[in-house]
């Protein structure tokens, strides 16, 4: 046989329950959250591209879906998942190549990703909104 | 002479020894990602309009849909990356390897879906 048919169950360590959350644990299981969110956003990208290349009949059923209140509530979602995985994974390159340890550092550069991916999910926001009507 | 015991060797003890490739993967695609999200975003911000003709337009250029194919795809493998890293820690046993397989699966068609549709607009036999 490979493997034990009963596990032993031992005793674990506590974790989840007496860890106060700190801006390190929480800026990385957010970035772990907005890269889920964003393969399954990534369906609604396929499905619009899907429509497009459906002929026009098929790509006005899909605007009108993603035109409605909740498409446009999840493409809000994918836009600020999109900013902070992207600039939380440029922080992750920059510490693969050893950098940005420093107590300091990590904190300001985490404050800095999370800011500034709030301002460009507002400002690319902004944009689509009035430009496009409220339509995407 | 190895270390390992005889015990160990069969039930799978120690190092899985093969994650390099997969890190080193992601790294890539992420570097890849962040220059073609950038163009992705961009060009989004620079479409006149959402409307079919517009889009349509713009997906069936030639550097266009060439960027968008790699970027649909190198976003599945991306994806399917950081999603089976996600599963290894939340998930064990038979359940684990289910998932993984059925998660490579669901990205290679999500992948695949993406990618055939930028061609066929590219390459103009769209209704």
């Amino acid at each position: 046989m490979a493997k034990r048919d009963k596990p032993l169950v031992r005793p674990l360590s506590p974790h989840l329950g007496i860890y106060r959350p700190q801006y390190t644990s929480m800026l990385s299981i957010l970035h772990r959250i907005t890269g889920v969110a964003l393969s399954v956003g990534s369906l609604l990208l396929v499905y619009w591209l899907l429509a497009a290349a459906s002929g026009p009949a098929r790509y006005a059923e899909s605007q009108e879906f993603f035109t409605s209140l909740w498409a446009q509530i999840a493409i809000a979602a994918w836009v600020f998942s999109f900013c902070y995985h992207f600039l939380n994974g440029i922080r992750h390159l920059v510490w693969d190549t050893g950098r940005g340890f420093d107590l300091k550092v990590a904190r300001k550069s985490g404050y800095a990703v999370l800011i500034g991916a709030l301002i460009l999910t507002a400002s690319l926001g902004y944009w689509f909104l009035i430009r496009a009507g409220g339509a995407t | 002479m190895s270390l390992r015991s005889p015990l160990g060797k069969v039930l799978g003890l120690g190092s899985a020894k093969s994650g390099a490739s997969h890190w080193w993967s992601q790294r890539v695609t992420a570097v890849a990602l962040a220059l073609l999200g950038v163009w992705f975003i961009g060009s989004l911000v620079c479409l006149d309009s959402f409307e079919y003709g517009a889009v349509t337009a713009w997906m069936g250029g030639p550097v266009n849909a060439t960027l968008l194919s790699l970027f649909v795809a190198t976003l599945a493998y991306h994806s399917q990356l950081g999603v089976q890293v996600v599963i290894e820690d939340y998930v064990h046993g038979t359940l684990k390897t289910v998932s993984i397989v059925l998660s490579n699966f669901l990205h290679v068609v999500v992948g695949a879906l993406g990618v055939v549709s930028v061609l066929r607009v590219a390459f103009g036999s769209v209704a």
